[in-house]
């Protein structure tokens, strides 16, 4: 099969690899008929997250058809259209029978901090991802679903992350009637979050970011106020005023590891790997937030230690929550939401582009050239 | 006679004394103007309310059954046991798989060297691989793989837009060719070495 595969920090091209196959009787193997790069790949394209190996292929927003299933697979069937959530989880673990799937302890032999994620580096369990031809599916009666017939392609796609990692995000900021929400970050989580902080009751929703496409998404797309901290002199002292004093009730960081805003931190982790992600902006989260107030974190940061400013959290008295999203949990409320009209999740793919196209995609989106806020990819473009 | 509010004609920011900023619009308001507005008001609605629940997953099984194990699978040492189910691809080999090994076996995730090893792996695997590309005749190629070609196509938003990350992108290509350079020294230093023996 095609598949995308990492070469280095900056470089992945596209490869024949063998196909994927059953290797527990609980997998699938799914031919992917659409996938999408995601911010976080970008950590992995920049060579931050440890344990990122040369041949790894990347793509955990996938969704695609059964091609094959294992011997004790019972809710799906070769033929089923399937959206697979980005992690991988066993269903019945400590973990799983609390509803915390992001956090599975049976299927990540490479770290018991973090769940598993197709393909996300070794780190997250070292399975291939979603960014190729076809894809292994593990534990198939407990991860995928089967797209309802009246859901398109592109926002079945985006369930698998992006909108549920919003979604989930806005509900850790514990939104009450009225509240002031700031979302650092005009990337499809930023985005999204700021949608759904406005369906959990939020009385503001003030999006930050730097570049002027995004924002006008934010105010066009998520109906929200905006701040270029590029065109204000302090963005926290922006913050503050925005609140008259008080800051904000709830901020949502749907940045994470690469924030830029402060040249030293973002050298010190995105170009030279000394700390596990810039935390420029859950720094700004934290000073940009009111005393006893919520900040959720979406943006991913790397296992390393970070420079965060967590003695302001503490006096202040904030409430930091945080997870991988997980994603299944989201699906049956999200789909009446898109039903209802809420959501029109592919409103954000700016680009589609073939597989083989890889290369240019992941530098298109990484330096965000031509708009660029969501690209898809499509295996079978040929 | 209209009764303005008593606060009104305060200049007091709210901040210092009891009151909440007013906003700036009605939930009336707010509900017109945003789709869906307040519909997961109640916690009850959020799906990840409360964070612990009693979930249905679909799995039958208590512990899944074992995945074969082909060689030996380096695991965390924080794990008591190979989880049952695992990735299998990129199995560790040469140097960078014994950087790896040596990560996993000797030091717990709650270690900084545990992950800088790993990342020093990464490297070491990427000086392997470009070798082997050159020896399998399927040689990296640098203009490709970077997708600077994108550049052509799209580039021109890149300038003129006031972004910061422009300000660093004058030292990227030193800090990533860095390595590069190093690794090029060392090895020009190894085989002088080996040409006085």
């Amino acid at each position: 099969m095609r598949a995308m595969v990492y070469r280095g920090p900056y470089r992945v091209r596209v490869e024949e690899k063998p196909d994927p196959r059953i290797e527990h009787p609980n997998d699938a193997v799914v031919r992917v008929a659409r996938a999408a790069i995601c911010g976080s790949d970008l950590h992995l394209y920049h060579g931050m997250m440890p344990d990122t190996r040369v041949g790894h292929t990347f793509g955990h927003e996938f969704i695609g058809v059964v091609e094959e299933v294992g011997s004790s697979v019972q809710n799906l069937q070769v033929g089923d259209k399937v959206m697979v959530p980005f992690n991988i989880f066993c269903g019945s673990c400590f973990f799983c029978a609390r509803g915390l799937f992001s956090n599975c302890h049976n299927v990540n032999p490479n770290a018991t901090a973090v769940g598993a994620i197709y393909g996300y580096s070794h780190t997250t369990g070292g399975y291939d991802g979603g960014q190729a031809e076809m894809v292994r599916v593990p534990f198939a009666d407990v991860g995928p679903s089967v797209i309802p017939d009246w859901l398109d392609d592109e926002d079945a796609l985006l369930m698998t992350d992006a909108l549920a990692t919003a979604y989930f995000g806005a509900q850790l900021a514990e939104i009450r009637e009225g509240d002031t929400v700031a979302v650092l970050g005009a990337g499809p989580i930023g985005l999204y979050a700021a949608r759904s902080a406005w369906l959990m009751g939020a009385g503001r929703v003030v999006v930050i970011d730097q570049l002027p496409e995004r924002l006008e998404k934010a105010r066009t797309f998520a109906h929200a106020e905006t701040i270029n901290y590029n065109e204000v002199p302090d963005v926290v002292l922006e913050m503050k005023l925005q609140t008259d004093g008080l800051g904000f009730d709830a901020v949502i960081d749907a940045v994470g590891a690469e924030a830029d805003g402060n040249l030293v931190q973002h050298l010190t982790s995105a170009r030279f790997k000394l700390q596990g992600g810039s935390p420029i902006a859950l720094n700004w989260a934290i000073d940009g937030a009111r005393k006893g107030g919520v900040i959720s974190v979406m943006g991913a940061y790397g296992p390393m230690f970070s420079a965060v400013k967590f003695g302001d959290a503490l006096n202040k008295g904030l409430t930091l929550r945080m997870n991988q999203c997980p994603v299944k949990r989201q699906w049956p409320r999200l789909l009446e939401h898109i039903q209802n009209g809420y959501f029109k999740p592919s409103d954000i793919v700016t680009h589609r582009i073939p597989l083989e196209h890889i290369a240019e995609a992941y530098h298109l989106f990484s330096s965000k050239l031509d708009g660029c806020i969501k690209p898809v990819i499509i295996p079978d473009a040929s | 006679m209209t009764t303005e509010p008593a606060h009104a004609a305060d200049p007091t920011p709210p901040v210092y004394t009891h009151r909440k900023p007013p906003l700036r619009e009605t939930p009336d308001q707010l509900r017109a103007r945003i789709p869906g507005w307040g519909a997961d008001l109640d916690p009850a609605d959020r799906p990840s309310y409360p964070r612990e629940i009693d979930a249905d997953t679909g799995a039958h099984w208590d512990l899944p059954e074992r995945q074969p194990e082909h060689g030996a699978r380096e695991r965390s040492i924080e794990h008591m046991m190979l989880t049952p189910v695992f990735g299998t691809a990129q199995p560790l080999h040469g140097l960078s798989g014994a950087i790896r090994r040596y990560a996993y076996q000797r030091h717990s995730e709650g270690k900084a060297m545990h992950w800088l090893a790993l990342l020093a792996a990464d490297r070491v695997d990427v000086v392997e691989n470009v070798a082997r590309s050159i020896v399998t005749g399927h040689p990296d190629n640098p203009l490709t793989e970077t997708g600077l070609t994108a550049e052509l196509r799209h580039g021109r938003s890149r300038f003129g837009s006031g972004r910061s990350d422009l300000r660093h992108q004058a030292v990227d290509p030193v800090v990533n060719g860095a390595p590069w350079v190093a690794g090029a020294l060392a090895a020009a230093w190894a085989v002088r070495r080996v040409a006085r023996r």
